[in-house]
């Protein structure tokens, strides 16, 4: 008999722009309207939600926000590991683990981000380096062991995200003959997908296979259209119990299955590991993950109607799609080009909001937001009669991913 | 000094207890992996542990700073100014080192001319007094 699953019964979202437009709230009182409307959304209340979590260091802490929005009690707060997208389904597994153990009833995971306020996360650096470049140069202290692992090749001027994930996907395209039109047509899917979506920032702005080819080289392979946005916006999304769910106001959504981690020596992928084994090294680093995802819902990846994946550079969707078996090892390019991930016939219709790449860059909360509504029949490119939707977080960093159910 | 490819202002490396000595002996221009003294795996960066055999004895082995690409990134955006662009990224598969890989930069080298499998050499820039970076070039661009 398989014990009781936690569900998702509500979803809130504030509006997405590009980054640094937000600057009329502060982002922790944006995390406050979002996890409002996100428990608005089921049909509970600020006095029902007990729990809280989050991911990628949030400077939105926990304790600060339960506070602020006059929870009775704050019985679980959690984080999961370092920065990065990779942990916002862990996020939402950790919220489902606390909730099927009782050790919290309503659990809200949310995610906030107003960089203009801070840094801007794409910039490089991390808000790690030092302030002011030491003159003459040397070597710095590192104040954590990211810090280390990352000042291990910062003075190789590795900083952002674009230059760092080009490094595996220039070895798919070695091993493979993948090449920047399959990475361009992935784009122009979540293109079109976001110009059907109003909240979608990119969404007025059709773009062409063209359009991608003539954008500007940031890291060879990725042009700028292979790289996502860099957005302000906020998103929640409501775990609780089985029991609780029955009774809200939306069509709740189960999480059958959900997983996190990183394989064997993989510490923060690509970025600053060039030791990762090299069967995994062009990858997204999640087959192990994905495997053990499939096993324990006792599906298969033929079995997933709609799939909302990941997108910071279309490479690492490319890798995913091999990684949770849609496609052969090497097979990416190809399974791109057959059409497969259109919302409209495609055989695995992916991204349905548009994507990091187009819809808006929440680290992929939004994702799971898309996810909720493609069962709910609420996705504005919907998949009829979607019963099972794969959400997965960043690859090619420690990461995380659930499959969802329509009830 | 040696012969320059980056500016000054370029990030520094950050370093802990356990990866300076790395650090320390680029200084004085010398390549090293970390080795167990157990069972002889080597690792990049430095890190207490041999993943291997758990044990906590290691000890430096130099190497001799040939190898090839293993993947690389030809990046068009500065880091910081008066940078040259491109400039370049790559993986480095180290000869003589276990299987150990470092992230560096290739210099000395024209964008069409880089492939994966294009044999390098080490070549120090140093950056201050105290700062060595191991860079690499194509053996045929010596």
């Amino acid at each position: 008999m398989s014990r009781p699953k936690a569900h998702i019964v509500g979803v809130g979202e504030s509006r997405y722009t590009r980054w640094g437009k937000i600057g009329d709230v502060t982002e922790h009182a944006l995390a406050c309207q979002v996890i409002k409307r996100a428990v608005a959304d089921a049909g509970l209340t600020m006095d029902d939600v007990d729990g809280l979590a989050s991911f990628s260091e949030d400077r939105n802490e926990a304790v600060f926000l339960a506070a602020e929005l006059g929870l009775p009690a704050l019985r679980f707060g959690n984080m999961v590991w370092m920065p990065g997208g990779g942990g916002g389904c862990a996020a939402i597994s950790n919220a489902a683990m606390a909730v099927e153990t009782g050790q919290a009833e309503v659990v809200v995971v949310y995610r906030s981000l107003c960089q203009g306020q801070f840094f801007r996360f794409g910039s490089g650096r991390m808000g790690l380096s030092p302030t002011g470049d030491p003159q003459p140069p040397t070597v710095q202290r590192a104040n954590s062991m990211t810090g280390a692992s990352v000042g291990f090749v910062m003075p190789y001027g590795l900083l952002t995200g674009a230059a760092a994930y080009s490094l595996p996907t220039r070895r798919h395209m070695h091993l493979y003959g993948t090449t920047s039109e399959q990475l361009g047509l992935l784009a122009v899917t979540f293109r079109e997908h976001a110009s059907r979506n109003p909240r979608a920032v990119m969404g007025d702005r059709p773009m062409t296979l063209a359009d991608h080819q003539a954008s500007p080289m940031i890291a060879d392979p990725h042009r700028l259209f292979d790289c996502c946005l860099e957005s302000d916006g906020a998103c929640a999304v409501v775990v609780t119990t089985q029991e609780r769910a029955r009774d809200l106001a939306k069509r709740p959504v189960e999480i059958l299955a959900s997983e996190q981690g990183a394989p064997k020596g993989y510490a923060f992928g690509p970025f600053a590991n060039a030791n990762i084994a090299d069967e995994l090294y062009a990858t997204g680093g999640g087959e192990e993950m994905a495997n053990r995802l499939w096993g324990k819902a006792g599906l298969r990846p033929g079995d997933v109607d709609v799939a909302q994946i990941y997108d910071h550079f279309t490479g690492c969707v490319l890798m995913q799609l091999e990684d949770y078996g849609f496609c052969e090892r090497g097979e990416g390019g190809p399974f791109i080009e057959s059409g497969a991930l259109s919302w409209h016939g495609g055989s695995l219709p992916t991204n349905t909001h548009g994507g990091s790449l187009s819809e808006a860059y929440i680290h992929g909360l939004n994702h799971v937001v898309e996810g909720v509504r493609s069962l709910r029949g609420e996705s504005t490119s919907p998949v009829e009669n979607a019963e099972v939707c794969l959400v997965t977080s960043a690859a090619c960093v420690p990461s995380s991913a659930i499959l969802l159910g329509r009830r | 000094m040696s012969e320059r490819f980056f500016p000054d202002s370029m990030p520094p490396p950050m370093a802990e207890t356990i990866t300076l000595p790395w650090w320390e002996a680029a200084a004085e221009h010398r390549l090293v992996v970390q080795r167990c003294t157990s069972c002889e795996h080597t690792r990049l960066p430095p890190a207490p542990v041999c993943p291997q055999c758990r044990s906590e004895d290691s000890d430096w082995k130099e190497v001799s700073g040939r190898g090839e690409v293993y993947t690389y990134t030809i990046v068009h955006r500065t880091i910081v100014a008066d940078q040259e662009l491109p400039f370049f990224i790559a993986v480095i598969a180290l000869e003589g080192a276990g299987g150990v890989r470092m992230i560096s930069n290739l210099v000395d080298v024209n964008s069409d001319q880089i492939e994966i499998g294009l044999p390098v050499e080490i070549v120090w820039e140093d950056m201050s007094a105290d700062l060595a970076i191991p860079r690499f070039r194509p053996v045929e661009n010596r």
